[in-house]
């Protein structure tokens, strides 16, 4: 078993929940209340990761990311190194790839907040971020839990886009599931058997606590599969 | 102090599906003290409201508090619900649920922690809830969550207070002794209370002030007896409780009497009614109520009513402590008697009756 790929794996998915819960928080609170016409079109963009195979989003990734490409020039000019197959890389793209998995548990939440409630808030005085903080908020703790833990193990178990993007270093970008995959290529079943399984045990205590936790909230477990 | 007077002047199309989208075009005046606003559902009271606290835009008009404008779509002027320092309480109450009752009330206070400690206190007291202060809305009855919903409203000390049918559900007397405490509140601070509701029984318990709003528009204004007694609308007057509506056809004007002979659509019967804006010819509708009407079961005689109808009792029903009896004159009566009267006249279903009608129970409507 490599427990540097999976200390990795886990500084990654800690990096990529901790960026989304404070960038995913402001975008769903827009697609919750906005009324643009057009908000859609962003709807369907944050939505994309669900249905793009991981390689698209990795290959453009890469491109957008190499010393050619708009974010690697940036990157570049900001840092004096590339951004591709650097561990910074791998949480940009990583980031991108799991937006889905925070931002429409926190729709979803904000969403089943009553209405009335934010215009009694107003009535009250109160202003849109006094609104957020002490009535959305706190009523929406199930679905900020839900999104936490579904990026984390989201990106603890993506496979494609790291490939893509971060190649296979080890310690910077080798992680828990692309050591899987070499060792298979290997022919090491047993080693990879034992990572496997560590995945899969983790995995499934991750999803019990989020149904456990929103079942003890009184609501269906939001899963962006049984999304309306 | 000067009095707070709210004057609104709002034009907005209140969308229902197809069939219930009008337009919501009105003036209004509250000055301190209550004023009902009474409609049946969907006549765009709640609307109003909304337009007053600043929850949904007039598409034109203008909204004045206490002298300050805070709508105005000339001017482009709109203010943010949360600066228009009124206090609004929705028929939902739509109280925190995760926040005590002490947090509810204290919310919209900006004071200093102790201070407002204290002006809770007060105002919790007020409206006899301090003994709920560490509770959950989800754990206290009905009336105990109106009075928190108040309470809450009333302690930012509001220029005006809205009030979206708050007491429905509650029986008569914690309604009365709810109101008792408002009115209480509301003898120190003066401010106008605007009243929503479409029962017929708040608007006579209220007294004061009834404006009455249908289909976006004021159909009548004045005294709950003004506005109740006097229907001008054919569905005020349902939502009044007339239970009889009937339509006739005016025969003749007998106008230095104050009177006219209107015979029933599709029967022989004619009653005198009141003199109203019409013709001979004329389409009309006469409300009466079922309570208004006088049953007996011989030939009355010697009567200053100048209606008396023969006919048969087609149904009796009994509901609570009321008999219900659907009287076939030609045209049908809704006739209501007491239980005593029931066993007294021995009425019962095929029985020939006669019914009379004073001329000023019968109500001329137009429209």
């Amino acid at each position: 078993m490599n427990i540097e790929a999976l200390l990795l794996s886990i500084r990654l998915a800690l990096c990529v929940s901790a960026i989304l819960f404070v960038v995913g928080m402001p975008v769903a609170y827009w697609l919750a209340y906005s009324r643009w016409r057009w908000k859609f079109l962003l709807e369907a963009v944050v939505a994309l990761p669900l249905v793009l195979p991981p390689t698209v989003l990795g290959f453009y990734m890469l491109l957008a990311m190499g010393p050619r490409g708009p974010l690697g020039k940036l990157w570049h000019a900001a840092f004096g190194h590339g951004l591709a197959f650097t561990f910074a890389g791998l949480v940009i793209a990583s980031v991108l790839y799991s937006v889905p998995f925070a931002v429409q548990p926190l729709i979803a939440s904000f969403e089943t907040v009553d209405r009335k409630l934010l215009d009694a808030s107003a009535v009250l005085g109160a202003g849109r971020a006094r609104t957020f903080r002490r009535v959305i908020l706190p009523l929406s703790v199930p679905g900020i839990i839900t999104a936490l833990v579904l990026s984390f193990a989201h990106t603890l178990g993506e496979f494609g886009v790291v490939l893509m993007v971060g190649g296979n270093l080890a310690g910077v970008t080798r992680t828990v599931s692309i050591d899987i995959y070499d060792r298979v290529q290997s022919l090491d079943y047993a080693s990879a058997n034992r990572t496997a399984l560590l995945l899969l045990v983790i995995s499934f205590a991750v999803l019990s606590a989020v149904y456990g936790i929103n079942r003890r909230a009184g609501r269906r477990a939001w899963l962006p599969w049984a999304a309306k | 102090m000067s009095p707070a007077i709210v004057a609104a002047c709002v034009r907005k199309m209140h969308r229902g599906d197809v069939a219930h989208s009008f337009l919501l075009d009105l003036e209004v005046e509250l000055a301190p003290g209550i004023t009902i606003l009474f409609g049946p559902s969907g006549a765009g009271k709640s609307t109003l409201l909304d337009c007053i606290a600043g929850l949904t835009q007039p598409e034109a008009g203008r909204i004045a508090i206490d002298g300050e404008v805070v709508f105005d779509s000339e001017k482009k002027v709109n203010v943010a619900p949360q600066h228009r320092q009124i206090a609004y309480v929705f028929q939902s109450l739509a109280l925190f649920p995760h926040m005590t009752v002490e947090a509810n009330v204290a919310y919209g206070l900006l004071d200093a922690r102790e201070q407002a400690r204290v002006r809770v206190a007060e105002i919790l007291q007020m409206f006899r809830v301090e003994q709920l202060r560490e509770r959950k809305p989800r754990e206290i009855s009905g009336g105990e969550k109106q009075r928190v919903a108040l309470a809450r409203s009333l302690v930012t000390l509001p220029r005006v207070l809205l009030l979206d049918e708050p007491l429905t559900g509650l029986d008569a007397e914690l309604k009365a002794s709810i109101i008792d405490d408002l009115r209480a509140w509301n003898a120190a601070h003066k401010i106008p209370i605007f009243y929503v509701t479409h029962s017929r029984e708040e608007v006579d318990a209220l007294g004061e002030r009834v404006i009455a709003l249908e289909h976006g528009k004021i159909v009548s204004e004045g005294t709950p007896r003004e506005v109740l007694d006097a229907p001008r609308r054919r569905r005020l007057a349902q939502a009044a409780g007339f239970e009889n509506l009937l339509s006739g056809t005016v025969m003749d004007l007998g106008e230095p009497d104050g009177v006219m002979r209107v015979r029933l659509a599709d029967s022989p019967c004619e009653i005198e009614v009141p003199l109203g804006h019409a013709a001979p010819g004329d389409c009309v509708r006469i409300a009466i109520r079922a309570g208004d009407i006088l049953l007996a079961t011989e030939a009355p005689k010697a009567l200053s009513a100048r209606n008396v109808l023969e006919g048969r009792i087609f149904t009796l029903e009994r509901r609570g402590t009321l008999v219900v009896a659907r009287v076939d004159c030609g045209a049908f009566f809704t006739v209501h008697v007491t239980p005593g009267a029931e066993r007294t006249l021995e009425l019962a279903a095929g029985k020939k009756v006669w019914l009379v009608l004073k001329t000023h129970s019968c109500h001329f409507v137009e429209g």
